[in-house]
């Protein structure tokens, strides 16, 4: 057996052109039969009888009750996860304290609970049988039923998306540019305004963006604090189950293909945002 | 970031007037009906009929919203605090529960006619254009390959009505032989497919995914089946014996009297038996409690057929037949293993 003469020594990290191809038609096939044809089956059946009755579908006074109450709610949630994000991931990254790392896993617990259980608390903690009920109940305040419930849901369901975005950031940028910027003689919100928020905007961009577009979208958590009020307190995806049960499909898909949208808008934001600014955003990582 | 700060104010700003936006003037009475599944369509017609009767009457503007969902969900949100004026659910034991809490006077059954029951339902089947499998009884359910659609009775109040509907035929048929009973209900089961979790999700899997020969369902959900995905794909076929559903209603007291609505909720529920209440259960395919009021035309649909209650000997009323069929080892338990 003798050695061959010249080896050709190949790159490790070069995939052979076979599986290059196969690899990448792979991730495409999964990617067209999971993502794209569903999402474009959403338009297809909203679209099935006409701009009109989409249109219907759209302006119909429960429908336009539903949209208002997902933005008010996500209005109301995602400022607030904002601000929660902020303060949780600052206090995480840039002290140290005991309990921090039961502090991050707190943070990342509602994204291990089921929406339905998260729901549920509520109905325990304000529910007619739990402790607070009848005390709420008897100074007039509803919150389980009612908007109150349905934004508290919300929050819990999506507050770690701001915190868990903004973390990681914080911690690999460290406490240097804003050492130097007091030592300058900076207060501490001109250190924020102008040092700490352009360094993470972009994190804070996407962690927004995509507590919004869950905000909007949440199903499990706000179906069981709801209470399915028609007009009152169905959310957008709790009004296109109501259509689908109905049989009404055309405004079941009409109504779901605003969701849709939403998600489509969600992401070409964070793409126009990443061309136009992200390139020369210091420590953008998105 | 003067721009960030804007955008965060003008969120606020957002927020403020959605809200004010969401708190209706409260000039009109509220009235908040928490129903079950299928009755959407009935009570659209009926509340913008009732309105109109009460303010005609002399009373004020009355609205009334909806709540739809699984007869026991609802009944559970109610439980929870949901302030419901009036129930209008699926099943006696449903109320019965809300009763247990206090918020329902006991008794109820007893405060409007016909044990609270202002419109009644029945089981029949919603087979394929033609009757191609000739399915005209309960008997034919069984005969060659027939396949059957039907929700799981552990979670679909109409799913138990079906079963009990086959069990009064069986009765019959076998002059209460509980062996060839069993071996009847057993061998239908064993012709489902899939058992959905409700009525509505059965339906959908017959008519639209076009699983089974026929579909045990409820009278109105098969006209409105048939209306919904077309006439021309059904036909409705009205067995000669099947099983009285009767869906209760009621006034939740607790809720009516902390919010002052009492009157004009009880108005509502009484207005369910007059004339033009009837005519409007009848229309949607409810059968009348009183079929004198109603036009004649509306009552064709509705074929006079042997009804057996759940209050008949054979299965003695809820409080026994539910433990007895459906509780854990019950009947229902004991002849229906999936995959078989």
């Amino acid at each position: 057996m003798s050695e061959p003469s010249h080896i050709k020594f190949r790159n490790p990290a070069d995939e052979r052109p076979l599986a290059k191809v196969l690899l990448i038609a792979l991730s495409l096939a999964f990617l067209v039969f999971f993502l794209f044809l569903p999402l474009v089956s959403v338009f297809v059946e909203a679209f099935r009888k006409g701009w009109e009755e989409y249109y219907e579908a759209l302006v119909e006074p429960d429908a336009v009750a539903a949209i208002r109450l997902t933005l008010t709610v996500a209005a109301i949630a995602v400022p607030l996860n904002l601000l929660f994000g902020l303060c949780a991931a600052w206090a995480i990254a840039k002290f140290e304290f005991r309990g921090k790392s039961f502090l991050i896993t707190l943070i990342d617990l509602p994204f291990s609970i089921s929406p339905v259980i998260s729901g549920l608390v509520y109905v325990l903690l304000f529910g007619s049988n739990s402790v607070l009920g009848p005390i709420l109940k008897s100074h007039g305040i509803e919150i389980l039923f009612a908007v109150p419930g349905i934004v508290l849901a919300t929050i819990f369901v999506t507050f770690p998306f701001v915190a868990r975005e903004l973390i990681p950031l914080m911690q690999d940028q460290g406490t240097g540019d804003e050492e130097a910027a007091l030592s300058l003689g900076a207060s501490g919100w001109q250190t924020f305004w102008f040092v700490t928020l352009p360094n993470i905007k972009w994190g804070l961009l996407y962690g927004v963006l995509l507590c919004n577009a869950r905000a909007m979208g949440e199903f499990g958590a706000v179906s069981v604090v709801s209470g399915h009020i028609r007009g009152l307190t169905n959310t957008m995806p709790l009004h296109v189950e109501i259509l689908y049960n109905e049989y009404n499909f055309v405004a079941a898909f009409a109504v779901a293909s605003l969701l849709a949208l939403l998600a489509l808008v969600t992401l070409a934001l964070k793409t126009i945002l990443e061309l136009r600014f992200g390139a020369g955003a210091a420590g953008g990582r998105h | 970031m003067i721009k960030f700060a804007k955008a965060l104010a003008a969120a606020a700003l957002t927020v403020a007037v959605t809200a004010g936006a969401i708190a209706p003037a409260f000039a009109e009475t509220q009235l908040l009906n928490v129903s079950y599944d299928p009755t959407r369509e009935l009570y659209k017609d009926y509340n913008a009929a009732f309105a109109e009767y009460w303010k005609a009457k002399g009373g004020e503007d009355v609205s009334i919203r909806q709540s739809h969902g699984g007869s026991g969900a609802q009944a559970r949100s109610v439980i929870d605090g949901l302030e419901a004026d009036v129930v209008t659910l699926a099943l006696e034991s449903d109320i019965n529960a809300i009763e247990k809490t206090g918020k329902i006077k006991a008794g109820w059954r007893d405060r409007l006619p016909n044990h609270s029951s202002p419109y009644t339902s029945t089981i029949v089947f919603l087979v394929r254009k033609g009757n191609p499998k000739n399915i005209h009884n309960w008997g034919d359910l069984v005969k060659g390959d027939v396949q059957i659609v039907t929700p799981n009775p552990k979670t679909s109040g109409g799913a138990r009505w079906n079963y009990l509907a086959a069990w009064a035929w069986a009765n019959e048929e076998f002059k209460g032989d509980n062996d060839k009973i069993k071996a009847y209900i057993a061998d239908l089961y064993k012709r489902a497919p899939v058992l959905d979790s409700g009525a509505r999700g059965a339906t959908v899997t017959f008519a639209q995914r076009q699983i089974g020969d026929v579909l045990l369902a409820w009278e109105n959900e098969a006209y409105l089946a048939g209306e919904e995905f077309g006439k021309d794909a059904f036909e409705i076929v009205v067995p000669p014996i099947s099983i009285l559903a009767e869906p209760p209603v009621a006034v939740v007291d607790a809720n009516v009297d902390s919010k002052g609505t009492r009157k004009v909720a009880e108005a509502y529920l009484q207005y369910l038996y007059s004339d033009e209440g009837q005519n409007i259960a009848a229309k949607h395919f409810y059968r009348p409690s009183k079929p004198e009021v109603v036009k004649p035309e509306l009552l064709k649909a509705l074929p006079q057929i042997k009804l057996v209650t759940i209050d008949d000997p054979i299965f003695g009323g809820w409080k026994k037949a539910q433990p007895e069929h459906f509780g854990d080892g019950g009947i229902f338990d004991q002849i229906y293993k999936p995959g078989k």
